[in-house]
This record gives C-alpha cells, structure tokens and sequence, in this order.
C-alpha cells in the first residue's frame, strides 16, 4: 500500500459522539464481494433523505459544501460496535486519509490501520478546538506528520497549536513504509510451523 | 507469579514479541461467514497464497441469508452471490462448510459451542464483533476486520497488543424474571457503551458461576458493546457438562487430557487488574434500553433519563438519540406500544431461550396488532424446538418460527423493521437503523420481550409471572 508520511488538509467536522459503524456503512450495503465503491454510501442514512440520493439531507455535514477535505473530525467513541471493515473502505474509499477523535474503538482502529486510514486519537480539549477552529474559519487547515507524531491546527490568523499523538512503533514502521501485517506475517511462516510443533491444541505450553 | 485467566492464554499463544511492538499471536480457531469473508479470500489469491490451517477454519452461511424457506434459490441476487462465493472459496481451499441445508447451519456463535468446536483454553477469531461469546468457554476470543481474516487465513496469526484487563464480579443472587441479558444490559449501562474499550474482561462471582453455558453467553456476547476487546468466564463443571458428548468434543483419552489442562484455566488467588469493578446482581430488575446505544439502558420500571440528568456536553447526542426514538425525557418506558417483537441472534436465540419463552407464554395469544417473529440460532435448536413441541406453543400463541439465520438482528436480508416502527429484540443493538431504515429498538431479554409479545406493550414481567 502507498506509505502515509505527512498529510495537510482542510477537515470536515463531525461533532457527534459513538458514530457507529452501522451509520458509517449500513448492513444493508455489505453484500458485495469486492473492497470498491462503499464510499458511496458512506453514512448512508444521515447523508440522505428516505435512502434517496436525490434527497440530501442539508443538515449533514457531508453534504454542506463549507466543508471538505481529506480529514474526517468526530467526537468520542468513534466506530463502535460491529467489526465490519467496510466502513474503513468506505472512509478511504470516500477521500479520507486520516480520522481524528479523542477516542476510537478498538477495531475500528485495526480495521483503519490495515487501510492507511490513519486513526489520530487528541485530548479532548485539543479536540474541541480542532472543532470550534473548522466552525468558525472552513478553510482553517491541520497538519498530521506521522514521522513525528504530531498533528498542528495550522489556525488563521493565530499561532499554530500542535499536539503529540499516540501510536506504536510497529504499527509506525509500516505506515511509514508502506508494508502491511500480512506482509510481516508471512515472512515469519516457518516461526509459526514450529510454534504449532512445539504445543498441542489443547494446552499450547511452550 | 500469579497470573489471571486470560494471561494464561494469552502467554501460551504468543509465538513472538517483537520489542516495543505488538505480539504474533496464534489461533486456534477461525469461524467464517459470508459477508466479511470474500474480501480476504480475494486478496489471498492476489498474492498466489492458499490458506495455511484449512482444518482450523469453520465456516457457515447466516447474516445474509432468508429465514423462510430456505430450500428455495436466494431471490435477491447479491446475497445469492455472497453465498455462492462462500461455498466456491471454501471448497477451493478446502474449508468445512455448514452452509444452507446443511443440519449443522446457524449463526456462527451459535454452532461453533453447540458442536464442541469452541473450547477452554483456545484462542479463537471471527470477522465479527461478537465472537466475543465464545469467552464463556474460558477462551480468548475476538472480533476481527477482514484484512485480519485474511491474515488468519494466511497464516493462522495475527498481530496483537496485550489488552488490560478488568473483572467484574457479580455477586448474590438474580430475581425473578431477571435473567442473563438483564445482568449484562445493567453492567453496560453502568459502565456505557465505551466503558471497556482496550479491555479485556473477565466476568466473576457467585452470579455467573450460578449461570448455565447459553446464559454465560449471552453475557459475553455483549462484551463489545461496552468496547472491551473480548469477555472471559472460567470454565467449570457447569463447562465441562456442557461440551462433554458434542460432535467435535474430545473423546476418550484426549477428553481426559483436555480435561485436565481446562481445570488450570482459572484466575490465581492473587492475580491483578488494571480495573475491577463489583455489581450487586439483586439490584438488577428487568431491563430494557431506551436510546441509540447498548449502554442507554434502565430497569423496566424506571424512567427515561431527564434532561437536567444528562450532562451538558452530552446533551445533543442524548435529545437527538431520544428524537429519533419518539420519546420524551423522564418518561416512563413501560406501557410503550410495540409493533413488532424479535427474539433470535446470537444473543438469545438458542434452545433454553426458547425454552423460556415457551414457558411464559404457553396458553397465552400475542396481542392482535403484534408481529412477532422467533429466529432460532441454528438447524439444531429448530430441531430441537420442534422436537420438544416448542413450535406448537409459538404457533398457538400466533408467533412465527422462521428458519435459523441473523435476520432482524442486522437486518440485511428482508427481515427488516419498517421505519417508525418499534421493536422489541433480544438481539444486542440498538443503533439508528440497525434493524432497518429508521426502525426503533428496545433491547430487551427474551422473557421481557415474550411479555411485550402478548400484551402488545413494554410490559414488566414481573407482574405477568
Ligand atoms: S446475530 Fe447479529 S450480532 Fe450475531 S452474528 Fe449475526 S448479525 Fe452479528
């Protein structure tokens, strides 16, 4: 996959709390056999009226062309509930490269990471400024530099502000590379025979 | 060193640290299903690989299939072609499949424990969030995304940080008409519905010792409903029983010695957590949810939250979660009409459910205006229920049996909950149309949700007992 170093955008907010995945990508749309084309329904049933494309919804913010870009903000507790991957295709697959929230489920986050969908967890207060600087001035843009782990609200008009983000040095490595688990865990194949040689399925002592 | 359940799964699973990274981390078993499988299977034959363990792969058809006649051709031609798929991918690689027709199909976390596969001491995964039931076997078991399946399927590992742990101990004893899914629907709407996250969790104390397999996983499967990673009880006698004779179980010496290693599968006296947490289990009344998530949940004869209880901040997620459920702060949620009543998932669809059901509402008729459809997690619990004459209780009471599947649970075949609606489900969320375009969910226990089937409304009961 194409390596994530460092990406500056305009955002689009999204001021809701545990955005769940059935909002993020409806059941109803994982039918398909292939990883394309779920942008189209991302958030299906808040982006329009009656399931109708031709009925926007002027409230949702995906559809209120003040805002675009290639950074999703949401509120806490982003991507709760079911494990389906579909919504981290359907992010990608929409424009967006990186998802800043003060807190993300646990397999949302997996599920983006294997995606260069880059999950950026802020403080909450860092997190209601991201918000209040994108309301205020659209065009305001954020700077996430994954070599240094910082994310920077480049402010109009006002001093930068920047924090420090989490993320483990593995995980870093590869986004910085471009490799994928799969990758790693392949090439640690004969390690995985012999672990398997050494213990039984029943008691998998070393 | 005193270790905790989980540790002592966990450190017999690891093949490999990497310093300052996460671990390579093996699994035993790997369920699969149609809808987050052909993605990883596509990619595998991308990158010319075949699937390393096939015999550590089950795999069965449920989210997306009808639940009337099932002997017939899928009508809808995307869910025909996921099946298909499924059935083409599995006989390539050379995967057991329990698909439709076969007398083993169900919902995955349904027949993974009734056929023995499921396991103390084994690590298992899905490409579904509540593979978390599995953990009532004493097992570290987990939801996966599909790029996760795919690396499962490569090679039978994956990459995973430890998570912290937390107990919950639930002591004393339930009440009347309290069941399993009150136990867990109270803890999360104590802890809410992101309360766990990064955890794993072990549930402990008299409580759950005290409870059966299938109400232990009812428990564990709403694990992730409060965000925690996975949801672990130890096994025991209770346990044993349970698998003891089961299709795939072991037999004869190797029972003997599986037995043996189950029986170290417990917390050390002395073991820590990052978190602990003690609930009173005869505090617990029936409980139902009012809101747009698992944890916005109340005892069946409390009220809905008022706005001067709700905080500032979370104010407009709470009127907004209210809004789309058509009701009013500080209302009362019993005496609620209800239109359609679910009981199945992987929740609370398999034979004791039923059994209970049954139970309450022998004799009794639904109330005229409700649709009530019963869901059976698999082939085996509707041969059972038919056996036992379940099935002539339900259709003397005007309830519709289907066939076994996933159904209103998600609602992506048919089984969906017109918009406007309110449903009354066993099932184990109650997102924005999660059981349809706008449709309305209380989430409930099967005993409270068969009393809403024959009075028509959000009933107590208690008092119908
Ligand atoms: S019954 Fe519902 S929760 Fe369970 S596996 Fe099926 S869709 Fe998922």
């Amino acid at each position: 996959m194409k390596a994530i170093t460092t990406i500056t955008s305009t955002a689009v907010p999204l001021d809701e709390e545990n955005v769940d995945m059935d909002q993020i990508i409806p059941a109803r749309f994982l039918k398909a056999t292939s990883r394309d084309g779920f942008g189209k329904n991302l958030f299906r049933d808040w982006r329009y009226e009656n399931d109708n494309e031709s009925l926007p919804r002027k409230d949702f913010v995906l559809n209120d062309p003040k805002f675009h870009g290639r950074i999703l903000v949401a509120a806490k507790n982003f991507g709760c509930g079911s494990s389906r991957e579909h919504a981290a295709w359907a992010l990608k697959d929409y424009g967006f490269d990186v998802v800043i929230s003060s807190f993300f489920a646990d397999i949302f986050k997996n599920n983006a990471l294997n995606n260069f969908l880059l999950p950026v967890t802020v403080s909450e207060s860092f997190l209601s400024e991201i918000f209040k600087a994108i309301e205020l001035a659209p065009s305001t843009t954020l700077t996430v530099d994954l070599a240094s782990q910082t994310i920077t609200l480049n402010k109009i008009k006002q001093p930068a502000a920047t924090e420090i983000f989490d993320i483990n040095h593995y995980k870093k490595t590869c986004l910085l590379n471009g490799y994928d688990d799969i990758d790693y865990l392949l090439s640690m194949k004969d390690e995985i025979a012999a672990f398997e040689n050494k213990s039984n399925m029943h008691a998998r002592t070393i | 060193m005193p270790k905790s359940l989980f540790e002592k799964i966990w450190d017999t699973h690891i093949v490999k640290t990497i310093t300052d990274g996460p671990a390579i981390f093996y699994i035993d078993k790997h369920f699969i299903h149609e809808v987050t499988s052909p993605q990883a299977f596509k990619g595998l034959e991308q990158r010319g690989l075949g699937v390393f363990r096939p015999k550590q792969v089950v795999a069965t058809a449920d989210h997306n299939v009808p639940t009337l006649n099932q002997h017939l051709p899928i009508k809808e031609e995307l869910s025909r072609v996921q099946v298909d798929t499924l059935q083409r991918n599995c006989a390539k690689f050379g995967i057991e499949l329990y698909g439709l027709g076969h007398p083993y199909q169900g919902i995955v976390h349904v027949i993974g424990p009734e056929l023995g596969i499921t396991q103390p001491g084994m690590t298992i995964v899905c490409g579904d969030s509540h593979t978390s039931t599995h953990g009532a076997f004493g097992t570290i078991a987990f939801g996966i995304g599909t790029s996760e399946v795919e690396m499962v399927l490569a090679t039978q590992c994956l990459m995973q940080n430890k998570p912290k742990l937390m107990r919950i101990n639930v002591e004393g004893t339930l009440n009347k008409g309290v069941v399993s899914k009150d136990i867990i629907l109270y803890i999360i709407s104590k802890i809410s519905a992101s309360g766990a996250t990064g955890f794993a969790v072990e549930y402990a104390g008299s409580a759950i010792r005290a409870l059966s397999m299938e109400a232990r996983m009812t428990i564990c499967n709403m694990s992730i409903e409060m965000g925690a990673r996975c949801g672990i009880i130890a096994p025991d006698e209770i346990t044993f029983q349970y698998i003891q004779g089961k299709k795939f179980a072991p037999q004869g010496a190797d029972w003997d010695s599986a037995l043996t290693h189950w029986k170290t599968l417990f917390t050390d006296a002395d073991a820590t957590f990052d978190q602990e947490l003690d609930i009173d289990a005869s505090a617990i009344e029936p409980m139902i949810t009012y809101g747009t998530n698992p944890g916005m949940g109340i005892g069946i004869s409390g009220h809905v939250p008022g706005l001067q209880q709700i905080e500032e901040k979370e104010k407009p997620s709470f009127e907004k979660s209210l809004h789309y459920m058509g009701l009013e702060p500080g209302s009362e949620i019993k005496g609620k009409k209800v239109d359609y009543v679910f009981i199945g998932s992987c929740t609370n669809s398999r034979i004791e459910d039923l059994r209970l059901v049954a139970s309450f509402v022998k004799g009794k008729q639904k109330a005229a205006e409700v649709q009530v459809w019963i869901v059976p997690g698999s082939k085996q619990v509707e041969q059972q229920a038919k056996a036992e004459g379940i099935d002539r209780i339900f259709a003397d009471a005007g309830f519709l049996l289907r066939q076994p599947g996933c159904s209103a649970c998600l609602g992506m075949n048919e089984d969906k909950i017109p918009a406007g609606k309110y449903c009354i489900s066993t099932s184990n969320r109650n997102f924005e149309g999660r059981q349809g375009p706008s449709a309305r969910t209380f989430l409930a226990s099967p005993l409270t949700a068969a009393a809403a089937a024959i009075t028509g409304r959000v009933s107590d009961v208690r008092e119908l007992m």
